[in-house]
């Protein structure tokens, strides 16, 4: 009897962290829209050896065509990163860029994976280069080739390597997860029985400050990804919400009622030292967000009657006002590029997504949804991710900032929201 | 005996999988804050945790949850939600008995604790939306304390939308959201 039980223990143990998975079989993304001109590229298999478990290739393709900037030209067979490329048959298909590549297992078990862009029209190399990566990574080194691709032929830095965290509910399960940009790759990072809100990347990429009703109020957790060790930065009597980073990673703004009304505080993000204040309004102000040099805190007050998007010195006071023209202006985020504030705004047909122009005041309406929320830049500044509700179910939408591209991240079985995207990889 | 024996097999399995579960220390394992006076099962869950004849039968002892006055039906007591308008943070004259009732149990009763848990519909933004509910904790609280609480026996805390009473879209059930809960520690 204890003999079974013992290997009950080990077959029990072994099946359970392989659970969490399972939940986001049913994830989908759906792709809408395209860019003004698509790039026609040809991406043709890799040359490997059939110890290789997945080709590669794909995975740049879907990331190619996700991003609304390619078309895909069809490229049957093979192409190896030094093979003679047939240039007149890819010119004659309208093809004017095709990648070749392999990938091959090193004697350590890791993979060799070479690759070269060529220009069919020039027939010359645009670029080529190599990746050495853990058989695990295959699918990261596929992302970082599209970049690759991306940046050579937009001359923009690609976000195909970047990560995202979000918040799944699922039969009143809350869990943080965090994934690749297209919500492949899903791995759980905290799992709660109450709700997780308002997750957010530090700039090295490496923790995630959020909020958790775990013990019965909102408290502010810093959380280390790679060793799921936590420190809660803010924890006071009355409520302690809505983190946000300092561009240097070194402290966080943060929401709290300690004294009253929520007010905007600095907290170091180690959780020590006293908070101090950065405003004293007779109203509500939350949601703050430093600007990408750090000198401006943007967030959302109700001081004038009615919540707006206000501005001030990352130090405080010297407060102005940014919104006009709705009375429920919402939620700030600046761009990474310094260019752009994102907001929600209640509108004719309910609550969108919409950008401002820093420069020139002018602002265009982004989604059509009427139920948007949580707003999220992606590091190039060409996306913005937001949480979007339809059919009883919250899900995720990433809009390319000229709104031409859309990408819904859903499932079946959970509710997806709180998105909040990662800064580039190092 | 064969019951038995599928019972302790039972436990043996349950106790398994929480040894399982606890190298992640972060997984939330806090039960929900209920008032005292709602338990109403002694001594519930007497675990068996012995094989064949040592097994123990559990006996369940419970309080008349009817002497309980937080559980009675015609005490102020029972009463633990203050419910709110539509964009408001006025306490109504409504609620005020059972504001009155649970001030003067708290001031009977010093070392007890209550939190006042705001909340809202769900609206607009999640993290406005915890600064509104607050407002809504708050506004309970100065009426306590108006009503001779001491502030060190309570404290104002806001959910937000995050913990609805009511998942459904129309207005009956916003209303239901739109709340401040007593919970007693």
């Amino acid at each position: 009897m204890r003999k079974l039980f013992r290997l009950l223990f080990v077959a029990l143990c072994a099946a359970l962290p392989a659970l969490p998975v399972g939940v986001f079989a049913q994830m989908r993304i759906d792709v809408s829209g395209v860019g003004a001109t698509r790039y026609p590229i040809a991406v043709a298999n890799f040359v490997t050896d059939n110890r290789v478990p997945r080709q590669i290739a794909d995975v740049i393709r879907n990331d190619l065509v996700q991003s609304g900037a390619f078309r895909l030209v069809e490229q049957t067979g093979t192409l190896s990163e030094s093979a003679n490329i047939d240039f007149p048959a890819l010119r004659s298909r309208g093809a004017d860029a095709v990648l070749g590549g392999s990938v091959s297992r090193l004697a350590d078990g890791r993979l060799d994976i070479r690759f070269q862009l060529s220009d069919p029209v020039r027939e010359s190399a645009m670029g080529r280069s190599t990746l050495v990566v853990s058989e695990g990574d295959l699918r990261l080194a596929g992302h970082q080739i599209a970049d690759y691709i991306y940046e050579k032929i937009t001359g923009q830095k690609g976000i195909f390597a970047t990560r995202i965290a979000f918040i799944t509910k699922q039969n009143n399960v809350f869990r943080l997860t965090i994934a690749d940009w297209d919500g492949e790759n899903p791995s759980v990072a905290l799992r709660s029985s109450e709700p997780i809100i308002s997750p957010s990347w530090s700039p090295d990429g490496r923790r995630l400050a959020y909020v958790s009703f775990e013990s019965q109020k909102p408290v502010v957790y810093v959380h280390s990804l790679s060793d799921a060790q936590r420190i809660a930065v803010a924890n006071f009597r009355g409520s302690n919400s809505a983190p946000a980073w300092s561009p240097d990673g070194r402290s966080l703004a943060v929401a709290l009622t300690r004294d009253g009304l929520s007010q905007i505080y600095l907290i170091s993000a180690s959780g020590e030292g006293a908070p101090v204040r950065l405003t004293t309004s007779s109203g509500i102000d939350t949601e703050p967000v430093f600007s990408p040099d750090g000198r401006f805190i943007y967030f959302t007050s109700d001081r004038g009657g009615a919540p707006q998007i206000y501005r001030m010195p990352a130090t405080g006071g010297d407060v102005s006002r940014i919104t006009f023209g709705s009375p429920y202006n919402v939620s700030p985020r600046v761009s990474p590029d310094g260019r752009t504030l994102a907001f929600i705004s209640r509108r004719d047909i309910g609550l969108v997504l919409v950008v401002r122009d820093l420069a020139s005041g002018s602002e265009r309406v982004l989604s059509d949804g009427g139920r948007e929320e949580s707003p999220s830049f992606a590091p190039n500044s060409r996306w913005i991710m937001y949480a979007t509700r339809s059919a009883g179910r919250d899900s995720l939408m990433a809009v390319s900032i000229d709104g031409r591209t859309k990408q819904r991240l859903s499932s079946d079985a959970a509710d997806i929201r709180e998105p909040t995207w990662g800064p580039f990889s190092r | 005996m064969k019951r038995s024996l599928t019972a302790a097999v039972a436990l043996s399995l349950a106790a398994l999988l929480a040894a399982c579960s606890t190298p992640t220390p972060l997984e939330d394992k806090g039960a929900p804050i209920e008032s005292r006076g709602d338990s109403a099962g002694a001594g519930s869950s007497a675990a068996s945790a012995g094989i064949g004849d040592r097994s123990v039968r559990q006996l369940d002892v419970a309080n008349d949850p009817s002497k309980d006055p937080f559980n009675d039906p015609n005490n102020p007591l029972s009463r633990r939600s203050i419910f709110f308008d539509f964009d408001s943070f006025v306490v109504k004259d409504d609620f005020r008995p059972v504001l009155e009732a649970h001030s003067r149990f708290l001031v009977a009763n010093p070392t007890r604790k209550v939190v006042l848990q705001g909340n809202t519909d769900d609206r607009g933004s999640r993290e406005y939306n915890i600064a509104l509910g607050q407002k809504r904790a708050d506004a309970v609280r100065r009426a306590m304390v108006a009503l001779g609480v001491a502030e060190n026996q309570m404290e104002a805390v806001s959910f937000g939308e995050e913990r609805p009473r009511n998942s459904g879209t129309d207005e009956s059930a916003l209303a239901e959201n739109r709340r401040v809960d007593l919970a007693y520690q």
